[in-house]
């Protein structure tokens, strides 16, 4: 290693992993860098020391790139996403008092029935106050998509940092959350809550964490941009496999990066997760994806669709906050830092998304590439030809 | 007129919060109100509607904030991260500081400058006492579980203190990892196997 050394921020979640592994197994060394890994209290933490150049790249929310260059929020910078980090991940949990009435209303219990389930949250709680990490995440998304889809128009989104959720919602401040693992096992595990959808059933396929940098340092060191992406992708290709996630778990429980106890950050390295307190797992196809089905490629359909619910929620100019949006997320980036690692890419830097209820071969540069599923709940469709 | 300032400070611990508020009273803001308790600070922050609110960046509460920006309600006068791109050496002195603020919209450079002036210079005494602080109590607990560990290793090998903390010190060595995380581990499977 005779490279730069690159200071990286991260907030402690399980997705934080493909950094720290790409640390720890010696990815970055491999490609001729060295990473700093600083552990952040926050999101706004993250974003502020990525904005005054603390921070030359970060482990940040989906929709965080996109609101920075569209000034939504406290402080406007242009950031790009050079890769995505991982699909999926979160879940929604309720307090232990709503999943009561809940199962009054009929509910089962069932951890992939995503109408029947917000229906039965809706019987329950008329304006429920729902926990989430941050205003521009994934987790607001996917929780305004479900309840705007089952007609739920009057939910309040509290924002609460993911270690404090299971205290919230112990001291009846929230009536729901929707938090990235492990703090929604870690509310199972304090008994004051229960889990009832993974992330995952709302959205099969949705870019949760992306590597986020500002375009002016991308630009002033591309060297180090395509070793940064190659040693992440690599270590996501790790990650990847199912035989590490035990390992990888071990690694994370180190008190220098998440100081947790390995038995509960398991449950989501493996998608193996109790829903509530003494309960056994419920296996969760697909729970936390790195790598496969090009979970890493940060799809401009995918910037477009965020942005274009951003812009509905804000008031925005639909095709102006998409254009930006998807010049945010920087396939082109990824495809010249990847061309000789990866055994094949996407044709398109767009996909139609919500197609696929199934995994199915797409069109690609080598006829290798499958994709999905990424089907929203409701059978519908986000078509970029069609905005 | 400085005093016209309403300013507000977040700030769990009295003590710091105590020498923040005094550094700006000294320096004529008198309008300072500090929010301990974290559960309330969107409630009490919409109350007291200020024109400055300084936190610390380190502050794991400080996403909460966020909700003062993206709230689109008609009361809500919008608030921004301070950030002087005239003069990014304050903002990174703030930032090295470890201190945030949050400034509402239209609110005029040459008023917020010597308020975050005399911050800073107080958030640097606040984040070193703190910095020690922390430091000190970390060592104190670390200790605390590798003299249990060592404890654990002794009555099951039978050996003694030296030799049972040089062992955690070579089996941390062998794996690449701290002395803490092996002694954390013994703990945790002892406490298992009792």
């Amino acid at each position: 290693m005779n490279g730069p050394v690159l200071n990286l921020g991260y907030v402690p979640l399980v997705d934080a992993a493909p950094l720290v592994i790409a640390h720890e197994l010696g990815f970055a060394a491999e490609e001729g860098i060295g990473l700093n890994l600083l552990r952040q209290p926050s999101w706004s933490a993250v974003r502020d020391l990525l904005a005054m150049g603390q921070l030359d790249a970060a482990h940040m929310l989906s929709p965080l790139p996109i609101a920075m260059s569209l000034g939504l929020g406290s402080i406007t910078a242009q950031v790009d996403a050079m890769m995505t980090l991982s699909a999926n991940g979160n879940v929604i949990g309720v307090a232990r008092g709503v999943a009561d009435c809940m199962r009054s209303h009929g509910w089962q219990g069932r951890f992939d029935t995503p109408i029947e389930t917000g229906q039965a949250l809706i019987a329950s709680v008329a304006a429920p106050r729902i926990g989430v990490p941050f205003p521009h995440s994934m987790h607001v998304e996917l929780l305004q998509y479900w309840l705007d889809a089952l007609g739920l128009a009057n939910a309040t989104m509290v924002t609460v940092p993911p270690p404090q959720m299971a205290d919230a919602v112990a001291a009846g401040d929230l009536d729901a959350f929707c938090v990235g693992e492990p703090w929604g096992s870690v509310a199972v595990e304090s008994g004051v809550g229960e889990l009832v959808l993974p992330g995952s059933a709302i959205w099969a396929f949705a870019p949760e964490k992306v590597l986020g940098a500002r375009r002016d340092w991308i630009e002033s060191n591309p060297v180090a941009v395509q070793a940064l992406v190659r040693a992440i992708w690599r270590a996501g290709e790790w990650l990847g496999q199912a035989g590490n996630r035990s390992l990888a778990s071990e690694v994370l429980a180190r008190s220098e990066f998440l100081d947790l106890p390995e038995q509960v950050l398991d449950r989501a390295l493996l998608g193996e997760l109790p829903t509530r307190q003494r309960a056994l797992a419920t296996r969760v196809p697909h729970f936390l994806r790195f790598h496969d089905n090009g979970a890493t490629f940060p799809w401009r359909s995918q910037a477009a669709w965020i942005g274009a619910r951003m812009a509905a929620r804000n008031g925005l100019d639909v095709q102006q906050t998409i254009q930006i949006a998807r010049a945010a997320f920087r396939t082109d980036l990824y495809r010249d830092s990847l061309t000789d690692l990866v055994r094949d890419l996407p044709a398109d830097s767009d996909k139609i998304e919500g197609a696929m209820a199934h995994e199915a071969p797409a069109p690609s540069l080598r006829g290798q590439m499958i994709l999905g599923p990424d089907a929203f709940f409701d059978g519908q469709v986000f078509d970029m030809g069609q905005v | 007129m400085p005093a016209e300032l309403k300013i507000c400070v977040v700030e769990p611990d009295p003590d710091r919060a105590r020498l923040i508020i005094d550094g700006l009273r000294d320096a004529g803001w008198a309008d300072v109100t500090v929010i301990a308790e974290i559960g309330a600070l969107a409630r009490r922050l919409t109350d007291l509607d200020p024109d400055l609110v300084l936190i610390d960046l380190a502050n794991p509460s400080r996403d909460m904030l966020e909700n003062l920006s993206a709230a689109s309600g008609a009361a809500s006068r919008p608030v921004a991260m301070f950030v002087d791109h005239t003069n990014p050496e304050l903002t990174r002195a703030a930032m090295r500081a470890g201190l945030s603020a949050y400034v509402v919209d239209g609110l005029s450079q040459d008023r917020i400058h010597p308020v975050l002036q005399t911050a800073i210079a107080r958030f640097q005494v606040v984040s070193q006492i703190r910095a020690e602080l922390d430091a000190a109590k970390q060592a104190l607990a670390e200790r605390k579980t590798i003299d249990r560990a060592k404890g654990v290793l002794m009555q099951a090998k039978g050996i003694g203190e030296d030799e049972a903390y040089a062992l955690m010190r070579r089996t941390a060595m062998d794996q690449g990892r701290k002395v803490i995380d092996i002694a954390k581990a013994l703990v945790t499977a002892s406490e298992l196997l009792q």
